[in-house]
């Protein structure tokens, strides 16, 4: 069938701020399928309420709705636009459950509007436990034992037939919330309790646990002719227990026979089929007896998923925008693999390289949560890698995480002691891949391993590959004696200079250097969705130490930006957004623009952003041997948040040139001493600080500051380990912690000012003239990190006086630091005094919601005054905001039991909406004034 | 892989290109023409596949070996690829099944192998230049010598191969007491095509490639099957001659790849060498009858030449491939024949072209009726 020319204009529903859960994956598939549906000729409309996205913004649709996800914002939208059809699943389960809640209200019919791309019979047939297991039955496939239960009674008896050990799953809920595992009838009833409560029907599923069973999980399209294809099938190195969102995961499946694979393959086939009728991305998970090879399915999304995102970014394949293009009428045998171009979309992508996907965990933000991981998905973020090897890949996997880790062990987070180590082996937290190869390490045996974690005794024997080589490392004292072919080996196997290093006791230059003498280097392959069997013309990309090198520079002109690696607490989706506007301004002023990041669920690496894309760890040696390369004329920093800037030394000592702000003056605002120096010499107030090395220090820094302090370690990202103190106790306790977690560093001792007000500006400064994008006044007192807290853009209670005053510093700041591109300032405001808190010489957090809010393509200009091809006076940006615009943190506290909600200056939002009021009367805004101080803590 | 490297092991290409790498499996020299396969399972059924005989193989997924062997899943008796070329060999296995490691299984049998090999740059050298001849040593490693060996392997083109691989005993699959009987000709049948059959109520007897048409007729069987097998289809005069007698009989006749190209031959449709041919379990099948697509298991290089098909006024396709158009499926307008150039059977592969063994079924009863 081809296009339905009856469908001209097409409303698309985003899923909202980011929450556990459910992250800036629905970014990606938004707006990629706007992009497609645009292609096609076709009017898009998009509704979502967070501003840090790129789907909500004029590259992406035609008519962006930054409004709250509620049946009246789509009630506005539709009175204003004329929409043919609105397409649901490409905002997770929020926009599916307004999509279903407009319809029951009547709301598509009383408009004439067509749901596309989705049913909801089948939707409701998936959400309902007991109804998909029934149906799933019927159709002949095999499902774990199980009984509903809507009270506790029938819970309780539900246990006693099925027998321990139980899974208790909440019906319609997201990311595994409220549901867990029980192993005694002693923790059942809490867990029952619990299920009930989060389930918005108050209805659980009880259900027999295949505790250690194999996991996969099977990605499929289906279009109008019902042709079905799998896109990718991804087995869970961490087996059946452990959800999915928090698993070690790896593409292709790497212990599956053919016949087994098919089978499940049928069963997915089957159940897409049996399910409604829509035309659309599908997932399917399963769970394998890893002894009698036995299937059963455990859930369908009908709908494209967090998976759908990770299956695209590891095959090729953009699953949203095919999906999108099969919601409009097309059929699979019509389109053409957007890849190669020349062969047919109706295949299934086959891979000559290994993928490693790996959750991002934050437990550090949430004081008091447990870092054991279950039903619940905890993880904020992730990473993926791409190797010619599984370790390869698993190596790189650690590499992108950002935790300091150099790869998967070698380095100075190893643990020493047996004991801990089975415990946590057992216990199972985010660190369980690492502990077992500590457990290899020390001697316990590959099958003792595989009992406490029934992890695949195939994964656990290539981890063991690592420990054995390091042993054959051990023989050699340095560097320029690891003869050439075991050098070849451990880079095969994924290991950085660092690793190398660390293991022999000797610097990583002198690895790097005798490596790049044996002629040792990075060789870089395609992501071609068809293993080189067709001539592909997408220029993606990964590393790897083979033969043969694909990536050929051009002799254009060329910019390398960096990504911003996992999402995490204090650096997400908005950073993301960032990058992509610093892509297209790169193209637009003639530069090849390159892309460098790890994080499958953004839009940045879609494979059709940049002009080449680099799917590499933000490390530095991966990015070193990118740059010798492709030889660009420098890189951009600004844009990918504290991950890429924190990379600024390392390209200044390197001689790589930095476009934007230059390092010495980033270094200025970062070093708190020099900044204050910098902030007294121009006569610029800030708060009374002192720097601390030692405890005895800290404390007389506080009595002559006076409490209560704010302590903080200097170089850290969203105010982590930030605490407000209010004695010499308190004090005493949070330093220690902070020389123990993060020791080589100083402790900052701040003046709290109490009950002061805290604004900040973001502004673009070219080095002559100094352009404020907007001032925006925190409804919460200072105190709260300004992540956390509600920005009201422009201000609402501030003095003319005080708003000229942060403006005549943000001002003078700019050009002192001869900022470059982009920078943030923070103030505090008491008795009509300004106060400097701090200067982000980068993009912050607010940069998207400014743009968002006024119209302005502040990205795209800041890029350009960056590299220098604009001066600011080259544009005209006029402000088009009527009223004010709010911009709300969105907190995930429900993911961990135990963890209240206070709010201090380590910041714990995970995502943000905007809010549009049109004055100071507003319900919205009154009741967050009202409650401003409310969860202030320490 | 073993743990340090040994550069043990030359893979050498008629085009003069020279890899080294290290041995695995049996020690010894192998040649034979280079092929590719992109499938990411089911390697032993690859590997014993008889279509492959004589053909050295790359692996493009990186991983072989790891869920082992086990014999259910052999296609044929034994190994039929002459050489593997892969990228990482591993002895270690997991499958709770399986019967024993990748490399006793092909020490066993005498396969000889090379891992560490940009396998990657392999295929994409065979997209470009086309199929050809390669060698791997991982005994002799002399380059000169080995040079010399590699001129003496016979070109692909016009070689017959089927009657190496074919049964030389007739034998019988399925009951006696089966709603159909089913003559094969056995031009290097995979297990999995005859089990298709008894699956579905058939008996098979399978008699050896150069067993002439009276031979079959005279077990009075219901219907009759030409199997996949291994060469040059134009080389294969004692096939054609044996299908031509067949397509005149108004008994259903059914062919899978090189059983395909034998019947198109034998009404006169020429068949080519392709450049490389294809094989994989990937591959995008449009039935035109349906107008249903399919996911197939491939594995062919040589194809029905398209143009001879078009002008032909018996014949009509009923398949082709939505990558590059080519053939992929006949019947005949006025017999109950029909054939695909693809696996139905897969093993390995995808499931959705069984339901041509239905069809098959279904032509078996109403010629009956």
């Amino acid at each position: 069938m081809p296009k339905d020319n009856s469908i001209r204009s097409v409303l698309i529903i985003g899923s909202g701020p980011i929450i556990i859960g459910q992250a800036c994956e629905f970014d990606y598939s938004g707006s990629q399928a706007s992009r497609s549906l645009r292609e096609e000729g076709i009017e898009v409309s998009l509704i979502n309420s967070n501003p840090a996205t790129i789907m909500t913004d004029p590259v992406t649709a035609d008519h962006i709705y930054l409004k709250p996800l509620t049946p009246e914002s789509i009630i506005e939208v539709l009175e204003e636009r004329q929409i043919d059809a609105v397409l649901p699943t490409m905002g997770g389960q929020t926009a599916l459950n307004l999509a279903i809640e407009a319809g029951k209200m009547g709301i598509w019919d009383k408009y004439n509007i067509r749901l596309i791309g989705v049913d909801l019979e089948a939707i409701e047939l998936a959400e309902n436990r007991e109804a998909f297991r029934e149906h799933a039955q019927k159709i002949g496939l095999k499902v774990a034992p199980s009984k509903i239960a809507n009270s506790f009674l029938e819970g309780m008896e539900a246990a006693q037939n099925i027998g321990f050990p139980l899974v208790i799953r909440p019906s319609y809920t997201l990311g595994g919330y409220g549901g867990s595992f029980v192993h005694t009838k002693e923790e059942f009833e809490e867990a029952l309790k619990r299920g009930l409560n989060a389930s918005p029907t108050h209805e659980v599923l009880v259900e027999k646990a295949v505790l250690g069973w194999k996991e996969y999980e099977l990605e499929l399209l289906r279009d109008a002719n019902d042709n079905v294809v799998i896109i990718c099938t991804v087995e869970n190195l961490d087996p059946m227990g452990i959800h999915t969102g928090d698993s070690i995961t790896v593409a292709p499946a790497m212990t599956l026979a053919d016949s087994t694979y098919q089978q499940m393959r049928n069963e997915g086939i089957l159940l897409m089929r049996s399910m409604g009728n829509f035309a659309g991305g599908c997932n399917v998970q399963f769970s394998i007896d890893p002894v009698t090879e036995e299937i059963i399915v455990i859930e369908i999304n009908p709908r494209v998923s967090r998976s759908s995102a990770l299956a695209s970014k590891a095959t090729g394949y953009p699953i949203a925008k095919i999906a999108a293009k099969m919601a409009i009428g097309y059929t699979l045998d019509e389109l053409k693999n957007q890849i190669t171009k020349t062969t047919s979309a109706y295949f299934e992508p086959t891979l000559d390289y290994v993928i490693v996907k790996m959750p991002r965990w934050n437990f550090d933000k949430f004081k008091g949560s447990v870092n054991t991981l279950g039903l619940q998905m905890k993880s904020v973020g992730e990473v993926m890698a791409i190797g010619r090897n599984f370790l390869e890949a698993l190596q790189k996997a650690c590499q992108s995480q950002e935790n300091n880790r150099m790869g998967l062990g070698a380095d100075k987070k190893e643990w020493i002691r047996t004991d801990d180590i089975l415990e946590r082996l057992e216990k199972v937290g985010d660190d369980r891949i690492y502990r077992v190869k500590d457990a290899l390490r020390l001697g316990v045996p590959v099958k003792s391993i595989c009992n406490i974690t029934k992890i695949d005794p195939w994964y656990i024997e290539q981890i063991k590959r690592l420990v054995d080589i390091e042993k054959e490392l051990l023989r050699f004292n340095v560097a320029e004696d690891i003869p050439e072919s075991l050098m070849r080996q451990l880079k095969t196997m994924g290991y950085s200079d660092a690793q190398i290093a660390w293991i022999m006791r000797i610097e990583e230059d002198q690895v790097r250097a005798h490596r790049k003498a044996l002629g040792i280097r990075r060789t870089y392959k395609m992501v071609d969705t068809c293993a080189a069997e067709f001539e592909a013309k997408t220029p993606y990309f990964y590393s790897t130490f083979d033969n043969e090198n694909e990536s050929i520079p051009t002799d254009r002109k060329k910019i390398i930006v960096l990504g911003s690696g996992p999402n995490r607490i204090g650096q997400g989706i908005e950073f993301d957004y960032c990058c992509v506007h610093g892509l297209i301004a790169l193209k637009e002023a003639g530069y090849e623009a390159i892309m460098i990041n790890c994080n499958p669920e953004t839009v940045s690496t879609d494979f059709d952003m940049a002009d080449k894309l680099y799917f590499e760890p933000v490390f530095w040696e991966h990015i070193e041997e990118i740059i010798e390369l492709e030889k660009p004329e420098g890189v951009i920093i600004q844009l990918g948040g504290q991950t890429a800037l924190k990379l600024a030394e390392k390209f200044h000592e390197h001689g790589i040139k930095i476009f934007g702000t230059d390092f010495k003056n980033m270094d200025m605002a970062e070093d708190r001493g020099a900044f204050s120096d910098l902030l007294k010499e121009m006569d610029i107030p800030y708060p009374k600080y002192g720097v601390a090395e030692t405890i005895e220090e800290a404390l007389k820094i506080a009595n002559e500051v006076g409490y209560p302090v704010l302590i903080r370690p200097s170089y850290v990202l969203g105010g982590q380990r930030m605490k407000i103190v209010i004695n010499d106790h308190e004090l005493e306790r949070h330093v220690l912690s902070i020389f123990k977690h993060l020791p080589d560093n100083k402790v900052l001792i701040d003046q709290f000012l109490e009950r002061a007000k805290e604004a900040e500006i973001d502004s673009i400064c070219d080095g002559e003239d100094v352009h404020i994008m907007g001032i925006m006044e925190h409804i919460e007192p200072a105190g709260i990190h300004s992540g956390d807290s509600s920005a009201v853009l422009p201000t609402y209670s501030l003095s003319d006086q005080v708003i000229e005053t942060m403006k005549d510093y943000t001002k003078r700041l700019a050009l002192a630091l001869k900022t470059k591109g982009l920078i943030n300032i923070q103030f505090a405001i008491k008795d009509e005094k300004v106060y400097v808190i701090e200067a982000n010489p980068r993009a912050s957090r607010t940069t998207p919601f400014i743009a968002k809010a006024y119209q302005v393509p502040y990205l795209n200009i800041a890029t350009k005054v960056m590299i220098g091809a604009n001066k600011l006076k080259d544009f005209e940006m006029v402000n088009n905001l009527d009223g004010y615009a709010i911009k709300v943190p969105v907190f995930s506290f429900n993911k961990f039991p135990n963890v209240d909600k206070r709010l201090g200056p380590e910041m714990k939002s995970t995502g943000e909406a905007i809010r549009f009021i049109k004055d100071l009367n507003d319900p919205f805004f009154r009741e967050l004034d009202r409650n401003r101080s409310l969860y202030l803590y320490q | 892989m073993t743990e340090a490297f040994q550069h043990d092991a030359v893979l050498m290409l008629e085009d003069g290109s020279v890899f080294r790498g290290q041995a695995v499996g049996h020690k010894g020299i192998s040649s034979g023409e280079i092929c590719f396969n992109t499938g990411m399972t089911g390697y032993q059924e690859i590997f014993t596949d008889p279509s492959y005989f004589g053909q050295v193989m790359v692996t493009t997924h990186v991983h072989i070996g790891n869920y082992g062997t086990i014999d259910e899943d052999q296609q044929s008796e034994k190994v039929q690829i002459a050489g593997l070329i892969c990228r990482d060999f591993n002895e270690e296995f997991s499958r709770k099944r399986a019967d024993q490691s990748i490399q006793d299984y092909f020490d066993k049998q005498g396969i000889v192998g090379i891992e560490g090999i940009d396998t990657r740059e392999i295929v994409r050298k065979i997209r470009d230049k086309g199929a050809m001849n390669c060698l791997i040593s991982t005994s002799e490693l002399d380059e000169n010598l080995l040079a010399e060996r590699l001129t003496e392997t016979p070109n692909m083109e016009g070689l017959e191969l089927a009657s190496q691989v074919s049964t030389t005993e007739v034998y019988t699959l399925g009951n006696d007491d089966a709603a159909h009987k089913i003559a094969v000709l056995d031009l290097g049948t995979k297990r999995n095509i005859l089990n298709c059959f008894v699956k579905r109520d058939c008996q098979v007897k399978v008699f050896p490639a150069k067993t002439s048409y009276a031979d079959l007729a005279a077990w009075n069987p219901d219907g009759y099957f030409l199997s996949n097998g291994p060469g040059d289809p134009a080389s294969m005069d004692y096939a054609i001659k044996t299908a031509q007698q067949l397509l005149e009989q108004d008994k259903p006749v059914f062919g899978i790849c090189l059983g395909h190209q034998v019947i198109a031959l034998a009404l006169g449709m020429p068949t080519y060498k392709m450049h490389h041919g294809h094989r994989g379990i990937n591959h995008p099948v449009k039935n035109l009858v349906t107008g249903k697509c399919e996911i197939t298991s491939q594995n062919h290089g040589f194809c029905v030449e398209p143009e001879a098909i078009k002008a032909h006024d018996r014949v009509d396709i009923t398949h082709i491939n939505l990558n590059d158009d080519t053939i992929e499926g006949l019947a005949l307008k006025d017999k109950p024949v029909f054939s695909v150039q693809y696996h139905p059977e897969a093993a390995p592969g995808p499931h959705d072209s069984r339901y041509l063994f239905d069809q098959f079924v279904d032509l078996l009863k109403s010629s009956k009726a």
